[in-house]
């Protein structure tokens, strides 16, 4: 596990290196707020909780998450600097975990510097801070399976601008599988299993479930496969690319 | 155990197209191999997979006894490697990528200082080394990348094309330090360079199409080329059609050719044999007055033409 943690300081570094890290941080925390406070009406609401905050953080990852692990793969491929790392003696799957990790604590920093939300609504209210905690984590989480697909995709082309488009919208179909929309399109002809497997892939659903402060465990090995299945095709395609 | 490297029937195909066709050789410790062939002739792809980059579609390759594929991890912990081109993070300054190697590499503490230290020193990057890689020269870029290669002091070295793009001085300088390297160490460099050859390596292979079209030391190299060890004599006045029969019909001399606008002639041994002592002689012999007397080597490149368009 050593080598891992050696490529997560790389990788974070290369983060807080480049604009990237600060541009990111800052469209994220005015974004979310500025949502949370005009879109989810934060104030209209007179309710002592962070859902109008949560609740859009489905839609800010679609883009800003594909923006964050683009570069993961693609820049290394592209730079040719992937043959040096992997001919360095270590295990591919060490690698494609170190990088994950790095841009996973990355969004966690991003993540916790929305503090001051927390703060705010806990000096206007009484909140339920355990539906707040679980909130927090279903949305680390989630940003997890997003991290995932992003690095996966990143991982076949040489081109960001492709990885992002091509992550973003894997994301988006991630998301919206629970909706009507989608659900109706497949319920002429489908049948009820693949309906229901449809339904049970859409990180929507099981984001909402963590979000009303049931961290059920179905939700959180969810997400977790999601994570396992994404990076395990990651270190599959990386493979699969060398020498291309 | 002299063989460091040895590689027997390596191939690789993408799709139906033999990058490198079943391909053997070995190297020993204290051997500078210098890899030769045109561009796509297949020295990168075989590099790549003896470092384990690329997978390898038949044949097997071993680094100091390990298989790169079955012991991919022992035997490229042996392998000091600078890809083609030296790629490197170029966010990172030389010192902060030359820790991370280091890192990975497995050293800890105080050895991670040292063993960048051993590589800042060999490669002269002291003045350089805390500025981002992106901003260097092309020249301390490629000695970054070296740096990376040999800060384990690796057993076996692979260098593609590890002066190219360098100035003279710094062609020198690598050259230098591959030669002090050579002596505990295996080292395969592929070049474009003829001159490399005579310079650094103990041995040529030359690769052509995915195969090797030679295999043996730098002079062997030179050795075949036809004007090996033929004599250039430059004469003082004008030569006559008689003085030209009479150096044609010297011992050993096939033909006399013109070089050059000079009035230089060119006596080509008939194999390869040396005729410079059977020249001399004549020429005190009949008193002619010589302005240059010399032995050409042969021309690398002619040899290396011949060797890589044959197929």
């Amino acid at each position: 596990m050593g080598n891992t943690w050696v490529i997560t300081k790389r990788e974070l570094g290369a983060y807080f290196s480049t604009p990237l890290a600060y541009v990111f941080i800052v469209i994220f925390l005015a974004l979310s707020g500025a949502l949370t406070f005009f879109m989810g009406a934060f104030f209209d609401r007179g309710q002592a909780d962070l859902n109008s905050f949560f609740s859009f953080h489905p839609w800010i990852y679609l883009f800003l998450i594909p923006a964050v692990a683009m570069r993961l793969w693609s820049e290394e491929r592209k730079t040719g600097t992937v043959e040096l790392l992997l001919t360095l003696p270590m295990p591919t799957w060490q690698i494609v975990i170190g990088k994950y990790m790095a841009a996973w604590i990355f969004v966690a920093i991003a993540l916790a510097l929305t503090f001051p939300l927390w703060i705010t609504v806990n000096w206007l209210g009484d909140p339920d801070n355990g539906v707040i905690v679980a909130s927090y984590i279903g949305s680390l989480v989630m940003a997890g399976g997003y991290l995932a697909i992003g690095s996966c995709i990143s991982a076949f082309t040489k081109n960001q601008v492709i990885a992002f488009i091509l992550a973003a919208v894997v994301c988006f179909i991630f998301l919206m599988s629970g909706v009507e929309i989608v659900q109706a399109f497949f319920q002429p002809w489908a049948p009820l299993f693949v309906l229901d497997a449809i339904q049970s892939m859409s990180f929507l659903t099981h984001f909402n479930g963590i979000v009303r402060g049931v961290i059920d465990l179905r939700d959180l090995i969810y997400f977790g496969s999601i994570i396992g299945v994404f990076l395990y095709a990651n270190a599959a395609v990386i493979d699969l690319t060398r020498g291309s | 155990m002299g063989n460091m490297i040895t590689i027997t029937g390596l191939t690789k195909r993408f799709g139906s197209f033999a990058a490198v066709d079943k391909i053997s050789f070995s190297v020993e410790k204290g051997e500078v191999l210098g890899f030769l062939g045109p561009n796509g002739a297949g020295k990168s792809t075989t590099m790549k997979m003896l470092t384990g980059y690329l997978p390898i579609t038949d044949g097997r390759a071993a680094v100091c006894g390990f298989d790169v594929v079955g012991e991919s991890l022992e035997a490229r912990r042996r392998i000091g490697y600078l890809p083609e081109g030296a790629p490197l993070y170029g966010d990172m300054s030389g010192l902060a990528f030359l820790n991370f190697v280091a890192e990975i590499r497995g050293f800890r503490g105080s050895e991670i200082k040292q063993r960048v230290d051993y590589a800042v020193d060999r490669l002269e990057l002291q003045s350089v080394i805390n500025k981002p890689i992106e901003t260097l020269s092309k020249g301390f870029k490629r000695r970054v990348g070296l740096a990376q290669a040999i800060l384990h002091d690796p057993d076996v070295l692979i260098l593609d094309e590890p002066t190219d793009g360098l100035d003279p001085n710094q062609k020198h300088q690598v050259r230098t330090l591959i030669k002090d390297m050579a002596q505990d160490k295996a080292i395969v460099i592929s070049t474009h360079l003829l001159e490399e050859v005579s310079a650094v390596c103990t041995r040529a292979v030359v690769i052509a199409q995915g195969k090797i079209v030679f295999d043996g030391s730098p002079v062997e190299f030179a050795a075949k080329s036809s004007t090996h060890n033929a004599v250039i004599v430059k004469i003082s006045g004008t030569v006559d059609g008689g003085l030209r029969t009479g150096l044609g019909s010297i011992q050993g001399v096939d033909r006399v050719e013109t070089v050059g606008s000079e009035g230089a002639l060119m006596l080509v041994p008939a194999s390869g044999g040396s005729i410079i002592e059977d020249v001399s002689l004549f020429v005190r012999d009949k008193n002619i007055e010589v302005d240059e007397l010399y032995v050409e080597r042969g021309h690398l490149d002619q040899v290396f033409r011949e060797l890589t368009n044959a197929q």
